[in-house]
């Protein structure tokens, strides 16, 4: 496991619309290693990897960008006020912190409020930077911001912000690095607004045009404490979609991927989210219809600023899709 | 163009009725402050009007600017033995506006009205009453008269006259004619350097319907999208963001639920607004759509921003506006424009 | 074979969202005598190609019907019994007492059951059962099921098509055979007749989870305009006012802005002259089916619509009468071959 790269990703700044930053730190370590590289109107970064002929088209997406805030309102003593970026539940930032992309520093903090047992609205929560007035605050309506936690690794376990998705670009780049010659042409996307409104993949795909899609991202589990059912566990392999609530993955793509990890014994789970999509399901419609499908890492704690990873799931992840990606 | 033409202008779109996918008498208004300054000027499939306005050709450059020409209004869908109309919402309404309302009833404008039960009446409930329980009273005797004059499918639109008040003006649909008359006066105006493309479009009120085909078919490089949107800075009880307010000049949009703007955009038009001496505010984020959040996700994709003229009471009878706002709007536009270049927005 | 034993076949075909191709393998052989081509897309859509008789290059009418159904999947196994969750929008408050087939390694018949009342509590009991308490039975042991079920095997609901009186029937997935059915009948119908138009039979997938294979063949064949077959909702007991049909009236015909008013008038005056009764159905905004997602393709494509009207929409006992199925598909075939070879739909204000 490249901990030094992980960490640079997860803690690289990138909400969406705004991934310059990430996009910078990945592209200095997919240039070497691929045929041609590119970026796309709205900022998504691709990096070809050509096949030897006579293959298919295959994209493979990871998103970069991460969920955030952004500043909808500064009060007169400089307390800001603000909305999501992608999906936030206000149960999660309390007593957080949040960066800016020019490093400045505010802790999310909440109303005092009557009925303090029920779970406070977002806009009972406000971001302190320190200022003294709307004047002097460092801030502006209009400014994102990311949550801060940094990564730390403990046995097999991997602790950190937005592992949704930088373990999935971690996971393309190191496929990336171990593929072997194959007749496909490859896109490796690393896709922009996947929390937002999952147009960058639409548009990406819809450039390259291929012939199968697929995405890898985080998904959720069941198995922690009086956790909404779900057969999907930390620690039990790469999970691979049947269907979330944006997409049913295509049959042959999700057999396709059965048969990889069969082949090379890889375990699996089968995945079904209830709550939640990917980029697979805007791939999947562009044009005439792209069969699609994913791949999955189990995270517990998705969205919140402390996500958990196994990092053998991370690695049979890898060795599924390369498995996957490798002629027949 | 001058203040009283684009008042004039604007008083005479406000007045036209056109809900989601009946904009054909807007399109009849526009066509005649086109025809002469544009190059080109056809209808498509949906219905949108798509104007060309060649570049001088010192850019290669094709922009994509757009304004919708629907209304909110309601339309028929069944009739009562009394002969009043029951109808539902074309795009969305604030129900509690609707008892008391004069209305105007398909093509031939037929006045109409609605009201409820008298309080008097009527039981106490504190509860807002649903569109599905309200009718539309346009004098027919039964339920026979009432189906010949407003058949299933008649458009129902608010029955302002635009007209002055105090400082502000005040008519109905200013989202979104304030911003066909915000396009209308750019395409009059001098060519740009990149190429442009007007295009009025139709059904934004029901789910940005139009300009999605309108991303598709024109294919631009980057697009700005002029809108009417919400100015809340009405008393509160707490101090927070009114979204917008009048006479602080146009709204720019950063983020809202339907797209995040291009940044690349964002800051030129910033730029732009600082060196003229534009005033210009911040569209509170994460509040509202608009075309730009279909048109950014065509083809390969198109960097967008919305740039939008402040008006109070929007999807009401009547909504407010300050007419400088307007004048900003164009100018700030055609600013924005000129100083546009591939440089922009070029990919990293 | 006869409208009944055509809508028998289709009901009976297993064809969850994301998983048609089992209707797609009965369609087939149906269509393929009255098609000039015939193929699946890389979403599984099932186009058939009539040619029309004009000069080329050929206008082109897409009719759509989707084939997908409503269902369950497995999510999950507990000491043998599956937990389930929905497959498009399956109404959990019909399910209890029904007999399905679980399609796991192979067809296995099932039970959807809940503990019973009298363990409940009296809130309980008066609640609808969640989707977490519903569970299906195969009657096997936890060892067996394991081995023979996956999490995300389909289940399918088991309900054989019922007659009941002037020839109204009832069943499962009407919504949307019945359409399907229909847009058969007219394929064989429009063989019969001169048309000048190309005509497109598409059964579409996954209109049930977002109208998505609409969406990609509607971009894929890019046809002059497009008309949907759906159902509508029926007038009913306990649903009979605004946005309700009568059965056994015949067809209802969209209108709204999803519809381009000329092809509205057109199908109004078609089935005028035919004498086939229909109703006008006021749609003022998303109309719920295939034709929204076609509209927006490309560069815009006009869409009209036509409903069948349907009593107990999402629940397995869904009624119509047979008779508005046949008056589809034949103002389908008349409005198809009333297309002259230089009509377009245009707006009043085009030059």
């Amino acid at each position: 496991m490249d901990l030094e790269l992980l960490t640079q990703l997860t803690q690289a700044f990138g909400p969406p619309g705004y991934e310059e930053e990430i996009r910078a730190v990945i592209r200095e370590v997919v240039t070497p290693l691929a045929d041609s590289v590119w970026v796309d109107p709205l900022g998504s970064l691709v990096a070809l990897k050509r096949g030897t002929g006579g293959g298919k088209k295959t994209v493979l997406a990871a998103h970069m960008d991460e969920i955030g805030v952004m500043v909808t309102y500064v009060d007169e003593k400089g307390y800001l006020r603000f909305t999501r970026m992608g999906g936030i539940s206000p149960l999660m930032h309390i007593g957080g912190r949040v960066r800016f992309a020019d490093g400045t520093v505010g802790v999310i903090s909440v109303e005092r409020r009557e009925d303090s047992s029920k779970i406070p609205a977002l806009e009972q929560l406000y971001i302190d930077v320190g200022a003294s007035s709307r004047e002097d605050a460092p801030v502006q309506v209009g400014d994102p911001a990311v949550f801060m936690r940094p990564l730390v690794a403990q046995g097999r376990r991997l602790i950190s912000k937005t592992l949704d998705d930088r373990v999935g670009c971690y996971v393309l780049i190191e496929t990336l690095r171990r593929l072997g010659p194959t007749p496909d042409d490859l896109y490796f996307l690393f896709s922009v607004q996947e929390e937002v409104t999952l147009s960058g993949a639409r548009t990406s795909a819809y450039k390259i045009d291929p012939d199968m899609a697929l995405a890898v991202d985080v998904t959720m589990t069941g198995d922690t404490p009086k956790a909404l059912p779900m057969a999907v566990e930390m620690g039990k392999g790469p999970a691979i979609k049947v269907q979330d609530s944006g997409m049913i993955a295509h049959p042959a793509v999700r057999d396709l991927l059965i048969a990889a990890a069969e082949r090379a014994g890889i375990p699996y789970q089968r995945e079904i989210l209830l709550g939640g999509s990917t980029d697979a399901a805007a791939m999947q419609l562009v044009r005439g219809g792209v069969p699609s499908g994913c791949v999955s890492i189990p995270c517990r704690y998705v969205h919140s600023p402390s996500e958990m990873v196994d990092v053998t799931d991370v690695e049979q992840t890898v060795a599924l899709l390369s498995a996957a990606l490798a002629p027949a | 163009m001058n203040r009283d033409a684009l008042l004039e202008l604007l008083y005479m779109l406000s007045n036209t009725p056109g809900t989601s996918g009946d904009e054909i008498e807007v399109r009849r208004a526009l066509r005649p402050h086109l025809e002469g300054h544009v190059e080109s000027l056809r209808v498509d499939a949906m219905g949108n009007l798509i104007a060309h306005k060649k570049g001088t050709g010192a850019h290669d450059l094709r922009v994509l600017l757009t304004a919708h020409m629907d209304e909110v209004g309601l339309m028929v869908v069944d009739h009562t033995g009394e002969g009043a109309l029951k109808v539902a919402t074309s795009g969305s309404i604030d129900a509690r506006l609707l008892p008391g309302l004069e209305v105007r009833v398909g093509p031939q404008a037929r006045p109409g009205v609605i009201g409820i039960k008298a309080i008097h009446r009527a039981d106490e409930d504190e509860n807002v009453i649903p569109v599905s329980a309200l009718t539309v009273d346009i004098g027919a005797h039964d339920r026979e008269e009432a189906l010949e004059l407003a058949p299933i499918g008649t458009r129902i639109t608010f029955a302002t006259t635009a007209h002055p008040l105090g400082q502000l003006v005040a008519g109905k649909a200013f989202d979104d004619r304030a911003g066909c008359a915000a396009l209308v006066a750019l395409l009059q105006g001098p060519p740009l350097p990149c190429d442009v493309f007007g295009v009025f479009t139709v059904q934004e009120e029901v789910g940005l319907r139009g300009a999605r085909v309108a991303g598709y078919t024109v294919a631009p490089a980057a697009a700005f999208v002029l809108e009417g949107t919400i100015a809340d800075d009405l008393p509160k009880e707490e101090e927070g963001s009114p979204t917008s307010e009048i006479g602080k000049g146009p709204v720019l949009t950063v983020m809202d639920r339907s797209y995040v703007a291009d940044p690349r955009l964002v800051r030129l038009v910033i730029q732009v607004a600082t060196a003229a001496g534009i005033p210009y505010q911040f569209k509170q984020p994460g509040i509202g759509g608009t075309d730009a959040g279909t048109i950014h996700f065509t083809r390969e994709g198109v960097p967008a921003i919305t740039l939008a003229i402040p008006c109070r009471y929007i999807h009401g009878p009547v909504a407010l506006l300050d007419p400088q706002d307007l004048e900003h709007t164009v100018a700030l536009l055609r600013a924005s424009l000129e100083q546009l270049t591939p440089e922009v927005i070029q990919r990293p | 074979m006869n409208t009944l034993e055509l809508i028998q076949q289709l009901s009976a075909a297993v064809g969850p969202s994301g998983r048609e191709a089992a209707v797609s393998d009965v369609l087939r052989p149906l269509w393929e005598p009255w098609s000039d081509e015939l193929r699946t897309d890389a979403m599984g859509n099932l186009i058939a190609l009539q040619r029309g008789n004009g000069a080329e290059p050929r206008p082109a009418l897409m009719s759509a019907a989707h084939m997908d159904e409503i269902a369950l999947i497995v999510t999950g196994i507990e000491k043998g019994f599956l937990h389930v969750h929905r497959i498009g929008g399956t109404d959990c408050r019909a399910l209890l007492g029904l007999e399905v087939t679980v399609h796991g390694q192979e067809d296995l018949p099932g039970i959807i059951g809940t503990r019973p009342p009298h363990v409940l509590s009296a809130d309980e009991r008066g609640r609808i059962v969640p989707w977490e308490k519903l569970f299906v039975d195969v009657g096997l042991p936890h060892a067996e099921v394991v081995a023979r079920v996956s999490i995300g095997a389909p289940v399918s609901i088991q309900r054989p098509l019922i007659r009941l009186q002037n020839d109204l029937v009832a069943g499962k997935a009407l919504d949307n055979r019945a359409s399907v059915a229909a847009l058969t009948l007219a394929l064989q119908q429009l063989r019969r007749r001169e048309h000048a138009w190309d005509f497109y039979a598409v059964a579409t997938v996954q209109e049930e989870v977002g109208a998505k294979g609409a969406l990609t063949s509607a971009f894929g064949l890019n046809p002059t305009l497009a008309i949907a077959l759906d159902v509508t909702f029926g007038k009913q007991a306990d649903d009979n006012g605004g946005g309700t049909f009568p059965l056994d009236k015949g067809p209802t015909i969209g209108i709204g802005p999803n519809f381009h008013p000329q092809l509205v008038q057109r199908l109004r005056d078609v089935a005028k002259s035919e004498e086939i009764p229909t109703a006008l159905e006021p749609l003022p905004g998303h109309s719920g089916t295939d034709a929204w997602s076609i509209q927006t393709a490309r560069e815009g494509i006009p869409c009209g619509l036509l409903g069948i009207p349907l009593r107990y929409m999402h629940q397995p006992v869904e009624t119509l009468a047979l008779r508005d199925v046949e008056r589809t598909a034949r103002l389908l075939a008349a409005f198809t071959a009333s297309l002259e070879a230089d009509y377009r739909p245009r707006w009043e204000d085009e030059q």
